[in-house]
């Protein structure tokens, strides 16, 4: 890289070496820089942590995208064009897979947040850093160093937020996140083949274990270089580098600990304590957390009442089954997840009549496809199709009971979908009708 | 080849493998904006992804270094916290930076912000968040507490310990 040599002006010179004789002070001066920790290696550390980690965030987001089986056109944004994994039938087994992809990327996410920041911290004297460039390579470098950096805080805000249920933004969450992560991943593929060969330089010039065994006392500055990270005049330290390390550490496993409950559950869920699954809504069969409200969704008791029935179309003619038709069928009984996009989920005995057999009732033996649709008029997540796994899964059920009790009205009475691996918003509520298609 | 990429080298000022690098990711970038402004709301989205650069370089940082200054003090030449006196600056530090961390990932709940699409989503209230992040806050500052009168006491304790080991600056 043309950094590492003694400054070297591209073209035109004459530009970038006058700009770099009218330095302004403050943060731009070399001097006002003064942490004794800040360092090539520091850095490093904190971004090969990133490097680990980042990774699995972006895959299991892109995964998230195909959970919602963007052939239907029902995963957001709708269009992508090439912005997507290949297609692929998202798996309707084992049943924590979307509670453990999703989990993580939300999970994973958290917890790397305070490295984040670290990075940021360990860098921040480069955004002053004079002059701003020296060529048009350093130029353009900068430029895609904005990308990298709008991108991961803007992926950190709009996520942050969303698992919150705070649309402060006002736009569409999952547009948003999904090509701003885009961007994100461009500018980090792009970071990390021109600065993989410097981190590494770098990690070898220190060593961790020796680092990890030095007090404060003994903490001696990174060499300093002129245009690096390492100050050239630094005060003493006020923590050792093993501490700043630790301070970094606490802070993720602090996150890990007040985050990771809510999608773990069982004792692990008390400790999620501020975030909004932490809590157990009510007590009993029904006391578990609820997606969205039945009054949220302006469902009445008249609707669910005595009048409801099922409506099943696909095949001949329509069919239509009331609660006590439905309970009459064979039913089957499954201990399924709901998992969410925003990383918590809840595992629930769940019991219900299974999907294939609605489909044989509704004279679709060989489903490819079903579209359910729910009472609630309004919202997003009001329908949503099945793919052919979805249907076909022995535990894939049209949902009367949870744990032993008819469903409450905010989870889904009279009857609710509940499919293995499937994102939560598509377990629909409130089912009014299953149109099944049949497999071509 | 050499001779090709000298002129290019002193033009661009990197190699041209790093301009196309970079090209790709503009590439990219501009597909994903061209994509987006399918939607109507992408100006604020834009101005979100600037704005999130401003609120962390120039708003958050300023802030949080500026409180570390005022915590560590004016840079006088300490009197060495030997082994007689620990050091209070982590002391306070690292609680407060525990809790401006939970603060910073959790205040929708904690100012109960977006209390109304909350309540639709969950059912509940974000009334507990509040007091539970400042019981943990206090407890931070506690157990900071409780540490540093533990170090003290027992640097107070054991005064001399056979001459701390000296390891010169001289690794490097």
């Amino acid at each position: 890289m043309p950094e590492d040599h003694e400054p070297e002006y591209g073209f035109p010179a004459r530009l970038w070496r006058a700009l770099a004789r009218h330095r302004p002070g403050g943060p731009f001066s070399a001097r006002a820089w003064r942490s004794p920790l800040r360092g090539p290696w520091l850095t490093s550390v904190f971004g090969s942590v990133l490097l680990v980690g980042l990774p699995v965030v972006i895959i299991t987001g892109l995964l998230s995208y195909a959970a919602y089986s963007p052939q239907f056109g029902q995963a957001f944004p709708a269009d992508v064009g090439w912005l997507r994994l290949p297609l692929f039938s998202w798996p309707a087994g084992p049943s924590w897979l979307y509670r453990l992809t999703q989990g993580l990327h939300v999970g994973l996410g958290l917890v790397l947040i305070p490295v984040v920041l670290a990075k940021l911290w360990s860098v921040v004297p480069k955004l002053f850093t004079w002059p701003p460039a020296r060529s048009a390579a350093q130029a353009l470098e900068r430029l895609s160093l904005l990308l990298l950096v709008g991108g991961i805080l803007f992926e950190i805000a709009t996520g942050v937020l969303n698992i919150q249920y705070d649309y402060l933004f006002g736009f569409s969450f999952y547009t948003a996140h999904y090509y701003g992560a885009w961007v994100f991943t461009g500018a980090f593929a792009v970071h990390v083949a021109l600065k993989l060969p410097r981190m590494v330089h770098a990690l070898r010039s220190r060593s961790l274990r020796a680092e990890l065994r030095t007090r404060r006392a003994d903490t001696t500055p990174e060499p300093s270089e002129p245009d690096g990270l390492a100050p050239s005049a630094p005060t003493a330290p006020t923590v050792s580098r093993r501490g700043a390390l630790a301070l970094v550490g606490g802070g993720s496993a602090l996150v890990f600990v007040l985050t990771a409950g809510q999608t773990i559950g069982g004792v692990a869920r008390e400790t999620a304590l501020l975030v909004p699954r932490g809590r157990e809504p009510g007590e009993g069969p029904n006391g578990f957390q609820i997606n969205r409200t039945a009054r949220a969704a302006a469902i009445t008791p008249t609707a669910t009442g005595s009048g409801w029935a099922l409506r099943l179309t696909g095949g001949d003619r329509p069919r239509s089954f009331d609660r006590p038709a439905l309970a009459a069928l064979p039913q089957h009984t499954a201990e399924l997840p709901i998992a969410c996009v925003e990383g918590w989920s809840t595992t629930q005995t769940w019991t219900g009549v299974r999907l294939l057999d609605l489909a044989r009732l509704a004279g679709v033996p060989e489903p490819g496809s079903a579209h359910v649709t729910s009472l609630e008029r309004a919202g997003a997540f009001a329908q949503a199709f099945l793919q052919d796994n979805q249907i076909r899964h022995p535990d894939a059920l049209l949902a009367l009971r949870v744990n032993g009790a008819d469903l409450s009205l905010d989870h889904g009475y009279p009857a609710r979908v509940i499919v293995p691996a499937l994102p939560g918003v598509h377990n629909t509520k409130w089912v009014a009708a299953i149109d099944f298609r049949a497999a071509r | 080849m050499n001779r090709l990429l000298a002129p290019v080298r002193r033009l661009y000022g990197a190699h041209p493998l790093h301009l196309l690098i970079l090209l790709g990711c503009f590439f990219l970038a501009g597909y994903a904006a061209i994509n987006l402004s399918a939607d109507a709301q992408w100006p604020y989205i834009a101005l979100w992804f600037a704005g999130a650069v401003i609120a962390h370089d120039f708003v958050l940082f300023p802030l949080y270094a500026l409180a570390d200054r005022l915590i560590t003090g004016r840079r006088r030449p300490e009197p060495k916290p030997g082994p007689r006196r620990i050091a209070v600056v982590n002391h306070v530090r690292i609680p407060l930076l525990a809790s401006g961390l939970l603060l910073l990932l959790f205040f929708p709940g904690i100012i109960a912000q977006g209390s109304d699409t909350f309540t639709a989503a969950t059912g509940q209230t974000q009334e507990p968040f509040l007091a539970r992040w400042l019981v943990l806050s206090a407890g931070f500052f506690a157990l900071s507490a409780v540490l540093y009168l533990v170090r003290t006491r027992r640097a107070r304790e054991r005064p001399k310990r056979g001459g701390r080991r000296r390891v010169s600056g001289a690794r490097r």
